[in-house]
């Protein structure tokens, strides 16, 4: 099975992980880069035009210095100057990490590069998509003698809790014991599976939002039953709002003020 | 295990707020601008943060807050665990005049390697054509086509193009022409140079086919016009860019031989991870020597070499590519010696 992370344990006995990036997004951003590159090939043409009125030969000469500059720089120097990063990946959000987790290098940036010409081989990235397919680390085999990997940048927006769950009374917070064996309870995938159905709301058509929430709702009353004075009258909907808020929210003092009776009434 | 999430926040925010304000500054600048004092509050936010990560990590319902810190803690790693010698981006004058000779000193061996499998090629090459008529067609490439003749026409063709230049005032003209065409040089033998260290990854077994044919190359010239009693010629015609160009090109196989003998691993026990990463700075270096060297290599030829008699005696070529060849070994044999042995004193 093919490893999708990197795990790198610290001298401190800490844990963190690195995501590789696969195949795909890699392709994609390799293609954006080119489109980059023949963009900027056209528009440096354009630039010759007026240069070619002074000499022709010169317009060459440039022409093919710059073309070359272009073919073997352009991927060393973005990924120099924005550590890691060509205009492709960042669109991908890719970066190009060191291998072990520490600072990348000029040095391991400038092989990466130089050795495309034989990933390259024999055509259409057949040697280093081949390489990247069978190494466990997804490296092609510029990364190989770089020390280097492509890691996907997670994009993890912090969740706005307060717009789901603001102003709301939440009738689970009476019983805090249950809230505490529910957030012992629940998974950090399940946690995010709410919130994300949730946040997600409007794009589910009404009868299968509500065929959704029923089941995510279903599942977490397995996790912790709560007495039926805290879920009577409640929809499920408002059920997983009410979950979501204990589980992102832990304090009562980070919830919403006492309730009046008629925001209770409101709110169940 | 049950923390109150908001008021870990809240009381640890500040100190995540400052690793990352801290890593911005260190990711711009140099780690040496960093004071003790700052060295020491990265550690310990690092570490702080570091145990931030450990107690979230056990708590269920917070897997943004955990990727957060996940990312924190290893931008942080990079910087705080980074042992290799920080490379000095802008000391240009430095890497030219210490790093880049030492580098090409440190890895000499692969270098007569590389001197030996081009020598053959060239014996090779000159045996052939001496003792072959056809072996010049049979070897040469299509880019070589103006040498399948006889090199005596070529040579009077040569001197007969400069003695007109000369008459007719076309120096400008030319200087223009040869500016493309030193252009086009320096992409073609850069990209040679480029693949020479490429091929490494076949174990070194592409880069000694690409020495070996090359040494050919140069042989079967050599000897076809030495044979024809144009020595004084090829000599006018090669030194002046040669003694920089071949070099140039052995440098950068030099690399490509270097890889090899780290993926190969003869008589080293480290992982080949390790190892690739111990040759990564020299052959960057070794491979940027080879092309800065081509640079100056097709400037020469195209507004030096490709001057002849009557234009430019061959005493004067001879002459300037003897003294290259001596400045660039001296360059290469001498050059940052001074720095390691005061290194060595500092040390002691």
């Amino acid at each position: 099975m093919r490893r999708l992370t990197l795990q790198i344990r610290t001298p401190e006995g800490v844990t963190f992980h690195q995501t590789l990036a696969g195949p795909m997004a890699r392709f994609l951003a390799w293609l954006i880069d080119f489109v980059v590159t023949l963009a900027l090939v056209y528009a440096l043409n354009a630039l010759l035009a007026v240069l070619q009125w002074i000499s022709a030969e010169i317009a060459q000469a440039v022409a093919v210095m710059v073309m070359f500059a272009l073919n073997i720089g352009y991927g060393m120097a973005l990924e120099w100057l924005w550590r890691g990063q060509t205009f492709g990946k960042r669109v991908m959000r890719l970066r190009v990490m060191d291998a072990e987790g520490l600072r990348l290098r000029f040095s391991q940036i400038a092989l990466r590069n130089l050795l495309r010409g034989v990933d390259l081989l024999p055509l259409a990235y057949a040697v280093g998509g081949l390489c990247a397919l069978v190494s466990p680390l997804g490296q092609r085999l510029g990364d190989l003698a770089g020390g280097t990997i492509v890691v996907r940048i997670p994009h993890t927006p912090q969740p706005d809790i307060d717009q789901l769950v603001a102003g709301r009374f939440n009738s689970l917070r009476a019983f805090p014991h249950i809230v505490s064996r529910l957030r012992q309870q629940a998974s950090p995938a399940e946690a995010t599976l709410a919130l994300q159905a949730l946040l997600r709301r409007e794009e589910l058509v009404d009868a299968e939002r509500v065929h959704v929430f029923a089941e995510i709702a279903s599942h977490f009353r397995t996790l912790a039953a709560f007495p039926p004075e805290a879920t009577e009258g409640v929809t499920d909907e408002q059920y997983l709002r009410n979950v979501v808020d204990v589980l992102f929210r832990a304090s009562a003092k980070a919830a919403s003020p006492a309730p009046s009776p008629g925001q209770e009434a409101a709110a169940t | 295990m049950i923390i109150d999430i908001p008021r870990f926040m809240e009381s640890e925010r500040p100190y995540w707020a400052e690793l990352e304000a801290l890593l911005k500054r260190l990711e711009r600048e140099k780690a040496e601008l960093l004071s003790f004092t700052d060295a020491q509050r990265f550690h310990y936010l690092y570490e702080r943060a570091s145990a931030d990560l450990a107690r979230i990590v056990t708590f269920s319902s917070e897997p943004e807050l955990r990727d957060y810190l996940e990312a924190l803690v290893a931008r942080a790693y990079g910087e705080i665990h980074e042992s290799r010698r920080s490379q000095r981006s802008v000391a240009i004058w430095w890497w030219l005049s210490v790093a880049l000779p030492r580098a090409f000193r440190r890895r000499r061996g692969a270098f007569y390697l590389t001197v030996a499998v081009t020598v053959f090629g060239a014996v090779f090459g000159g045996l052939a054509v001496a003792l072959d008529d056809e072996a010049k067609e049979a070897v040469l490439p299509a880019m070589f086509a103006n040498h399948m003749g006889d090199p005596r026409k070529r040579v009077a063709q040569e001197e007969g193009r400069g003695g007109a230049a000369r008459k007719g005032g076309g120096v400008t003209a030319s200087a223009t022409r040869m500016t493309a065409f030193s252009a086009m040089l320096m992409q073609n033998n850069i990209g040679v140079a480029v693949k020479s260290l490429a091929l490494g990854m076949t174990y070194g077994v592409g880069t000694l086919v690409l020495l070996f044919y090359n040494g050919v190359i140069l042989g079967v010239v050599a000897t076809d016009y030495a044979l024809a009693g144009e020595t004084v010629f090829l000599l006018g015609w090669i030194l002046p860019h040669g003694v920089i160009e071949i070099p140039a090109i052995l440098i950068s196989a030099q690399a490509g031989l270097v890889l090899a003998h780290a993926l190969i691993g003869w008589g080293r026990r480290e992982r080949l991870r390790e190892r690739l990463r111990s040759i990564a700075p020299d052959l960057a270096t070794l491979i940027a020597a080879a092309a800065l060297l081509l640079v100056w290599a097709g400037i020469v030829e195209a507004f030096f070499s490709q001057f002849h008699e009557p234009a430019l005696p061959y005493a004067v070529k001879i002459a300037f590519g003897t003294a290259e060849f001596i400045l660039l070994v001296a360059y290469l044999g001498l050059c940052g010696r001074s720095e390691s042995s005061r290194l060595v004193k500092e040390s002691a």
